[in-house]
């Protein structure tokens, strides 16, 4: 790639499609947000297969600089992290737009525009290399959603976004401050260069908490988690499944391209926190999962379980953490969309979220009980899914830091097993007893060709990994080198086997094996060491 | 040797393909191709497990791909193949192709006849993938696999309240022991850097005695490894504590119950214990926890299964007593013991769920022995069949010499391994001796309350509608007649005698059964052959002093010693399996055929005693208690107390409320002026950052 502005042009092309579908009627707004997004599809294949993934590459690729004024820049670039990040969107955009055909009959044009300018702005946090630039798409990112929500949502629509709004504010103010005084202390507003910027341990801290109050409700973590459920609830489908499937992303890119190689002694410092609220969150939230009644309440508090193991997996310090969080992202990120279009398609057909007001669909609806299924299976982490990737990395992760958390984490897999079934056997199983549930008519056509990528891509995730791993390897090597002198001890401690003589059975040539991530009996206390 | 790519990977295509094609492609295209796919995977199956029994093959590693690379983890999807691969690959293809064979009659009448082969052969894919692992991984990979289609086939009557319940509860329980797996692997990972089973194999003797942190204390390292992976295997293999669901699974249709929940899926945990056998034998605490455990199933299991009614029940609770034998004999280091017995059961217990299969097939879906009776002449194939399944269940032959059914030569190698071990393997003696005891009686029950005495068949509400054909009445019924439809099989013998039963004497109601098709009855013959020689063949390679090394190649830790001292003990040790079996058929004959009466006495006199066999020990009351209302009950709190009680009481809501007090802006809030607040706040944040860099 010499140099051609493909980063940009992802960024035209839904704006301009935006401003188009603004003055168009319904009908052609459909058509040209569909060919908006796909062609940003195109482009997103493009951007995957001319990444460079060899080991000599630069970090960041792609870049684009153009100063406006003062430290200001039109600062764009990717390194594989953001890659995956932005690949999912707009593999994800023309699906929202498909869900939307026949959903939406009020103010389309204003609909579509909304959803092409959410487009904009998530690829630009993803590609933001200025932080100002970035904090400006992270929190713009918002106004499309609270639209969405407050003009297209359901009965509560008006309570729900305010909620939305009230959270996230709060958050974004501290960061701001928090991002004044960083470029003021280190004298630039490069996202690369404040990334190897040391700043001091003490006021490392000041600054974790600023950005933590941001990205925590966005993730979102316990206790601040209250939105999710009402902005899920109320959204139409297709703002749900931009909303798991992308923006709940944003707070975990947060965490992995400024909290941690930005502040990495506060992050090993405050891990327990996190680790607390996310051992929390898993068994809290999948319990409140399991009693209820609404199916989009149901997903929303699993997706703050799923988001708690991205948590664990991100402090981890580790590879297989740091690359676990990324592939729970992922797969959750088409996973819960893909629950969510499931919902909205029966949603569709009986306006009803309840789920008591289903059952017995895998009879008369046998397509849509097949997917359902896998979504329900990758979404407990099957494996052979996508989840199952990310989860097995991220809890393997955290395990060599404590085997509490993972084990507290893990019950996750238990729980989501319970709830995630029980959902599905009130849908799908029992009696097609009732008459308006047994005239619904399986999957069409265009629903087909909504969910059918996803089930491939989810299982492409989750048979052939790699796929999407060997683009994020070297990025996440490096942060993890960048990490490690804050790392904190496993609570393993490891020591050398005494072999006896009644194992002599094994004829091994072989010395004991390196004890792996775990000095034996090292002395310093567990997280970090402050000064 | 790519024949091992085959017998995978054609199960799979074939489940794909009837299980996409489904409606297309019709219920006879699906079940030929899945069949057929199966007879193929078992032909090439023998063809491994000959040249490993009568030849010198050496094992393999077949290579795929790479599946999940991440740090210095690093996982490949690849079949491995060694005489224990090989005896589960005969074992699986076996019993797979004789149950689809099985199914074509069984399930002839069901709507969804594709669906249900294809879950079939997605089950069999998925075993074949857990028994061919050559990572733990994998292992896992087909582990969840066969939980999944476990899942689907229990649930494959999904209109029934209590399957579709089943599932979710077969799937759910083996996750409490998955979550033991996944620790267990990821302990690995940290102890050893690596989950290859060679490498971790080869590295655990000079890992046993180190110690290791979890969980804030210290234990030992190889015991923690070995008690997180046991904790999967009980879950998988319906150990006591975690063995709720597997009676409960037989809510699914009986093929089903053979293939998945007595010869193969069940199995895998044993399997596992087998292939990590070295693993285990550095931490002489695993092994006593498997022993034990593998002991109090054995019995726990069998005293239930005696006073059970329902015909599959009964079988099922005997599944999980003879797991139990194969798990103490694993503890107690007689791993070729424990296979071996997992041979010759797969064969008699698929044989015997069956058998039943062909019993309720006959008797119109009634379940319930106490209205059997009788049944001996009118389907004289499948008694002898479930007869001789009997004898090799309850172990009959003649000790010291070579004359014997399967189990006799499997029970006995595990009893007598047991008593040689010492330790705690003599109190698992003397347990499996008790047990045996109480197979020989609730096996014998089973024959003779279905076969012998009078029928009792006129009370069945099952043969009252095949009777009056009025089968259309009784909703909980409803599947019995998508499924199977028997009416119409039986239509013609109910037509003449419609009034019959009003004078009738004879207890029938003048209900006639009728003997299975050949399709049914094959599988039956087949699978006989197997539980009348199969110990007589097998049991000089699987637990011979000097043959056994030689036939299992490293593949697992075999104990020459051991097998030679099991050889050697005492002739009262011997003859204990034969005496306790003896006495719990004239037990059995004395209750059921002779003293009629007895059984009744007995449930007055030990009331007590009877209903808490008959429940199960109360452990679904239990659990239900423990674990499942205290689950809800706290959802609903922190839903209701928590989220909404403190969190949005004094988060957002409560901050609104201060606002409306302030001066009265939510007004405009709430009337849509949110989105210009946003944008106004958005402004003004830009404003000050530009500011801030301009300045």
């Amino acid at each position: 790639m010499t140099g051609f502005p493909i980063l940009s042009l992802m960024l035209a092309v839904p704006m301009a499609g935006a401003i188009a579908c603004l003055f168009s009627g319904a009908n052609t707004a459909r058509w040209i947000a569909l060919a908006a997004t796909l062609a940003n599809l195109v482009l997103g294949i493009v951007l995957w297969t001319q990444f460079d993934q060899s080991t000599s590459a630069p970090q960041w690729q792609f870049t684009e600089y153009a100063p406006i004024f003062g430290r200001f820049a039109w600062a764009l670039g990717i390194d594989g992290i953001a890659l995956m990040l932005i690949v999912l969107t707009v593999f994800l955009m023309p699906i929202c737009i498909g869900a939307s055909w026949e959903a939406i009959e009020k103010r389309v044009g204003e609909y579509m525009a909304a959803f092409l300018f959410m487009e904009v702005l998530m690829i630009g946090v993803f590609t933001a290399q200025d932080i100002f630039l970035f904090y400006i798409m992270f929190e713009a990112g918002l106004i499309p959603m609270y639209l969405i929500i407050g003009i297209w949502g359901g009965v509560d629509r008006i309570y729900a976004s305010y909620k939305f709004f009230l959270y996230t504010l709060f958050g974004s103010v501290l960061m701001l401050i928090a991002m004044l005084w960083m470029v003021h202390e280190a004298g630039s507003t490069s996202i690369p260069v404040l990334m190897n910027y040391d700043f001091d341990p003490h006021a490392q801290t000041w600054l974790f908490l600023a950005f933590f109050a941001s990205f925590a409700v966005k993730m979102p973590m316990w206790p601040v988690h209250t939105w999710l459920p009402d902005a899920h609830v109320q959204a139409p489908t297709a703002g749900s499944v931009i909303l798991a499937g992308v923006l709940l992303k944003m707070g975990g890119y947060g965490f992995i391209r400024f909290s941690l190689p930005m502040f990495p002694e506060a992050s090993a410092q405050l891990a327990w926190l996190v680790f607390g609220l996310s051992m929390v969150a898993v068994v809290y939230t999948s319990l409140i999962a399991l009693v209820q009644s609404d199916m989009k309440k149901l997903i929303a508090y699993s997706s703050v379980a799923h988001m708690a193991i991205v948590m664990v997996g991100l402090f981890a310090f580790n590879q297989q953490g740091l690359e676990g969080a990324m592939m729970v992202m992922l797969g959750h990120g088409l996973v819960a969309a893909a629950l969510f279009l499931c919902v909205g398609i029966i949603y569709d057909r009986l306006h009803t979220r309840e789920i008591a007001r289903y059952g017995g669909l895998a009879e008369n609806m046998p397509k849509y009980a097949l997917f359902f299924l896998l979504f329900t299976m990758a979404s407990v982490g099957l494996p052979g899914t996508s989840n199952f990737v990310g989860e097995l990395l991220a809890l393997m992760g955290v395990y060599q830091v404590s085997s509490l958390v993972a084990i507290v984490s893990t019950t996750g897999i238990i729980l989501g097993a319970a709830y995630m079934l029980y959902l599905y056997r009130r849908v799908a199983y029992g009696p097609l007893d009732k008459e308006d549930v047994a005239a619904m008519p399986d999957l069409s056509a265009r629903e087909i060709l909504l969910v059918a990528p996803i089930a491939a891509a989810v299982l492409w995730m989750g048979v052939y990994p790699e796929s999407f791993i060997a683009p994020m390897r070297a990025d996440v090597a490096s942060l993890v080198a960048r990490i490690d002198r804050a790392k904190p001890e496993g609570d393993a401690r490891l020591t050398a086997g005494k072999p006896v003589a009644k194992a002599a059975h094994g004829h091994d040539g072989h010395g004991a094996p390196a004890g792996h991530g775990a000095e034996p009996a090292a002395e310093h206390a567990v997280p970090g060491e402050a000064h | 040797m790519s024949a091992i790519y085959f017998i995978v990977l054609l199960p799979l295509l074939a489940a794909l393909f009837a299980g996409l094609g489904n409606r297309i492609i019709g219920n006879t295209v699906a079940k030929t191709v899945t069949t057929g796919a199966l007879f193929i995977a078992c032909a090439l199956s023998w063809s491994i497990f000959l040249g490993f029994w009568l030849g010198d093959s050496e094992a393999i590693v077949a290579p795929a791909f790479t599946w999940i690379r991440s740090g210095t983890f690093d996982v490949a999807w690849a079949l491995r193949v060694d005489t224990l691969t090989a005896t589960m690959l005969i074992v699986i293809t076996s019993v797979s192709a004789l149950v689809h064979l099985y199914s074509w009659s069984y399930m002839a009448e069901d709507p969804d006849q594709p669906r249900f082969f294809a879950y079939l052969s997605l089950f069999t894919f998925a075993m074949l993938m857990l028994v061919t692992a050559n990572n733990l991984l994998q292992m896992f990979f087909g582990w969840e696999g066969v939980g999944l289609a476990s899942y689907l086939l229990i649930g494959f009557w999904f209109k029934k309240p209590s399957a579709s319940a089943a599932a979710i509860k077969a799937f759910v329980v083996n996750r409490v022991g998955d979550l033991g797996f996944m620790m267990g692997i990821f302990g690995v990972y940290l102890v050893f850097g690596t989950i290859s089973i060679p490498d971790i194999l080869e590295a655990a003797p000079s890992m046993a005695g180190s110690t290791i942190g979890f969980l804030g204390g210290r234990f030992d390292t190889m015991t923690v490894l070995c008690l997180l992976l046991f904790l999967g295997a009980m879950g998988k293999s319906a150990q006591l504590g975690l063995h709720t669901w597997l009676p409960d699974a037989m809510e699914g249709p009986t093929p089903v119950s053979a293939l998945i929940h007595a010869a193969t899926m069940v199995t895998a945990g044993v399997f596992m214990v087998c292939r990590l056998s070295p693993l285990f034998e550095t931490s002489e605490v695993a092994t006593s926890v498997v022993t034990i455990v593998g002991a109090a199933t054995c019995i726990f299991a069998a005293t239930i299964g005696t006073v059970q009614n329902d015909i599959k029940r009964v079988i099922a609770y005997s599944t999980c007593s003879q797991l139990g034998y194969m798990f103490f004999a694993a503890g107690v280091g007689a791993y070729g013991a424990a296979m071996f017995h997992l041979l010759t059961h797969a064969f008699f217990k698929a044989l015997l769920f069956l058998c039943a299969g062909s019993v309720i097939h006959a008797m119109h879906h009634e379940q319930d022995m106490r209205y059997y009776g009788g049944l001996r002449k009118s389907i004289p194939l499948t008694y002898w069949a479930m007869l001789l399944g009997t004898l090799a269940i309850t172990g009959v032959g003649i000790p010291g010499t070579s004359l014997g059914f399967a189990g006799f030569f499997s029970k006995d190698a595990i009893l007598e391994s047991a008593y040689a071990a010492g330790g705690h393997g003599t109190g698992a003696f003397f347990v499996g001796a008790l047990a045996a005891l109480l197979t020989s009686f609730y096996s014998w029950r089973l024959i003779f309350l279905t076969f012998f005495g009078r029928p009792r068949w006129a009370e069945s509400e099952h043969i009252q509608h095949a009777l009056h054909g009025d089968h259309h009445d009784h909703p909980a019924d409803e599947h019995d007649d998508h499924a199977h439809a028997h009416a119409d099989n039986h239509a013609h013998d109910a037509h003449g005698v419609t009034d019959a039963h009003f004078v009738d004497t004879t207890g029938s109601g003048g209900y006639h059964p009728h003997e299975s098709p050949l399709p049914m009855l094959v599988p039956l013959i087949v699978l006989t052959v197997g539980a009348v020689f199969g110990g007589l063949a097998f049991h000089h390679a699987f637990v011979g002093a000097e043959e056994g090394a030689g036939f299992w190649r490293g593949s697992l830790f075999f104990d020459a010693h051991l097998m030679h001292a099991a050889h050697e003990v005492p002739t009262w040790v011997k003859w204990t399996p034969f005496a306790v079996m003896l006495t719990g058929l004239v037990l059995a004959w004395l209750s059921y055929i002779k003293h009629t009466d007895w059984p009744a006495r007995f449930t007055a006199q030990w009331s007590v005693l009877y209903d808490f066999l008959l429940n199960k020990w109360y452990f679904d009351e239990l659990y239900n208690h423990l674990f499942v209302k205290p689950a809800f009950f706290l959802g609903r709190i922190f839903w209701k107390g928590g989220d909404q009680g403190t969190i949005d009481r004094f988060g957002p809501n409560g901050l609104a409320a201060l606002v409306v007090q302030g001066g009265k802006v939510t007004r405009r809030l709430q009337t849509g002026y949110l989105y210009s607040y946003a944008l106004v706040m958005l402004i003004g944040l830009a404003a000050a950052t530009t500011w801030a860099i301009a300045r």
